[in-house]
């Protein structure tokens, strides 16, 4: 049940989308993104779309396991879609009305439009986490965001918060598996009741799972410094990050994309 | 009629995904009341997933279970029931206290279980003296105690519901020689004196062989070999060969055998050896 979760979740494997460098990929992300709400037409949709599908080819994700990761936003997805099909303002091609709602063609292209957006923005973002494990991922993160130590950002503290969090996800979903478990076992009842007594209901797993949160936490840290962690400075890599030439073709790629989509727009296409 | 009755029990994890596993498979055997019963088996035998069976925690793959003769899954909706007659311990359940003092932790099973009033509080006050908890703890916060008081708490928590039968895994482990001697002591009680169906599961021989009636030895999702432990460390060189222990005293006992000396096999406690050496010694014939 709780397991099933596939946020973030990395699929090990050995394409190309998998050697890519991290750093490489979070500014792929960067780029597709911009192009994403750059778009305003369906051919830069259809772009985007084409872009998204090729690079899901090369990685060998699943399709399946990518709409998979629209689940949780499904409600977002739909409310967007609903809210900019009935309320975008203008009387221009009119197709239907009743009181405060109506339906127009810009509002029907609206619609469509951000729905597209969140689908291609979400279906993108996942594809790297999909083929990027966490811990390279913060690594690029760390190496792209260095510049910013000069005006003292604690930058190689936040990285290693966020690798710490996500290692730390699946422990926590197994310890609320357990706890549940265990307080099923004393006759404790998810299930049913109004949403008071259900709300009540979760205080025997929050009580328990944030006491182990913290008592990992305090066994981490003491972990950490029996190793002599201090810190980022003069921190050296075991795997040291080096662009090869797939990232400069990937990047350069990535560029000309966004390129064309400004071009699309500039010219009205 | 068996208290429990489990019938060719399969429990497969991840049907259909490339990790599918059986973690038991086939597994029959029924416990008799007032019967301690004590399963043994290597991580990832398969015990921790059976014996979450035994509440319906987990649902059978195939198979049944049956409690006082009645398929415990026959109403689906009414399995909550069955969490009050079979109580399960969990390993290490101190981590799932939460409340404000000990009392209150004690009584959210029975409280689940619709007890009130003078009844609740008997129920909170009579676990407490089973597990050996002064009063003077029960106003505490559970977070106060100590590690070993913690796991009292946890098993009196169970108790409380007044459960026909009681499961523990692995009451005693993490816990000092002295606290281990203590808790089983108190198990033992609680058994003599309520005439209790116990299942205990652990890795401890030694444990096992001083305390229960009859074993039941799990190897990989199976039932190995089950019987009364003079029957199970009779045959102490093939539960080494499975790669399991058996007690110290049945360890010395086959040394001595292998020497010549004519012991039985099936000793597991250092009384039962020691009146064997001594008839020995006297020349006569070993009881």
């Amino acid at each position: 049940m709780l397991k099933d979760i596939t946020l973030g979740q990395y699929f090990p494997g050995n394409t190309a989308a998998h050697r890519l460098d991290p750093r490489t990929k979070i500014l792929l992300v960067v780029l597709y993104i911009t192009a994403l709400f750059t778009a305003g037409s369906f051919y830069a949709y259809g772009l985007m779309a084409a872009v998204l599908a090729a690079c899901v080819r090369i990685s060998k994700v699943g399709l399946k396991a990518l709409v998979r990761g629209l689940k949780p936003v499904l409600f977002i997805i739909v409310f967007t879609g609903v809210l900019n099909l009935f309320f975008t303002p203008g009387e221009e091609g009119l197709l239907w009305a009743w009181g405060p709602l109506h339906i127009t063609i810009s509002g029907l292209r609206n619609a469509a439009f951000m729905v597209l957006r969140i689908m291609l923005l979400i279906m993108g973002t996942f594809l790297m986490t999909y083929t990027t494990s966490p811990i390279s991922l913060t690594d690029g993160l760390e190496r792209l965001l260095n510049g910013l130590k000069r005006f003292h950002v604690p930058v190689h503290e936040l990285t290693m918060i966020m690798s710490i969090a996500l290692r730390f996800i699946p422990t926590l979903i197994e310890e609320t598996d357990k706890i549940m478990s265990a307080q099923k076992a004393r006759g404790a009842d998810f299930e049913s009741g109004n949403l008071m007594e259900k709300a009540k209901a979760l205080v025997p797993i929050l009580v328990p799972l944030f006491i182990s949160a913290f008592r990992r936490a305090d066994e981490l840290a003491t972990a950490m410094e029996c190793r002599c962690y201090h810190g980022g400075e003069g921190r050296t890599k075991l795997h040291v990050l080096r662009y090869e030439r797939r990232d400069y073709v990937a990047l350069s790629l990535g560029i000309l994309i966004l390129a064309g989509v400004i071009a699309m727009r500039a010219f009205g296409l | 009629m068996p208290i429990l009755e489990i019938q060719h029990l399969t429990h497969t994890y991840g049907v259909g995904t490339p990790f599918q596993r059986s973690a038991v498979e086939d597994v029959s055997f029924t416990v008799e009341k007032g019967e301690f019963l004590g399963v043994i088996g290597h991580t990832g035998s398969g015990k921790s997933t059976l014996i979450q069976h035994l509440n319906g925690l987990l649902k059978p793959t195939s198979g049944k279970i049956l409690l006082d003769g009645n398929d415990i899954w026959a109403e689906p909706k009414k399995i909550r029931a069955v969490r009050f007659q079979v109580g399960l311990v969990f390993q290490y359940p101190e981590y799932q206290l939460f409340e404000e003092t000990v009392y209150k932790d004690i009584s959210f099973g029975p409280r689940n279980r619709g007890k009130t009033g003078e009844e609740l509080d008997h129920a909170v006050r009579e676990a407490a003296r089973l597990v050996g908890l002064r009063d003077e703890h029960l106003e505490k916060s559970p977070f106060e105690l100590s590690g070993g008081q913690k796991r009292r708490v946890a098993l009196a928590g169970v108790l409380a519901m007044e459960p026909k039968v009681l499961v523990l895994d692995e009451p005693t482990a993490g816990l000092d020689p002295a606290g281990r001697d203590n808790l089983m002591a108190n198990i033992r009680e609680y058994h003599r004196h309520k005439n209790a169906t116990i299942l205990l599961v652990s890795h401890s021989m030694d444990e096992i062989a001083r305390n229960v009636d009859r074993i039941l030895v799990l190897k990989s999702a199976h039932i190995l070999m089950s019987g009364t432990p003079a029957e199970i460390f009779a045959r102490g060189p093939e539960l080494l060969a499975a790669g399991l222990d058996v007690p110290q005293i049945t360890k010395v006992a086959m040394a001595l055998r292998d020497r010549g000396l004519p012991i039985d096999p099936a000793v597991y406690t250092v009384e039962a050896l020691e009146r064997q050496l001594l008839a020995l010694k006297r020349g006569g014939a070993p009881c």
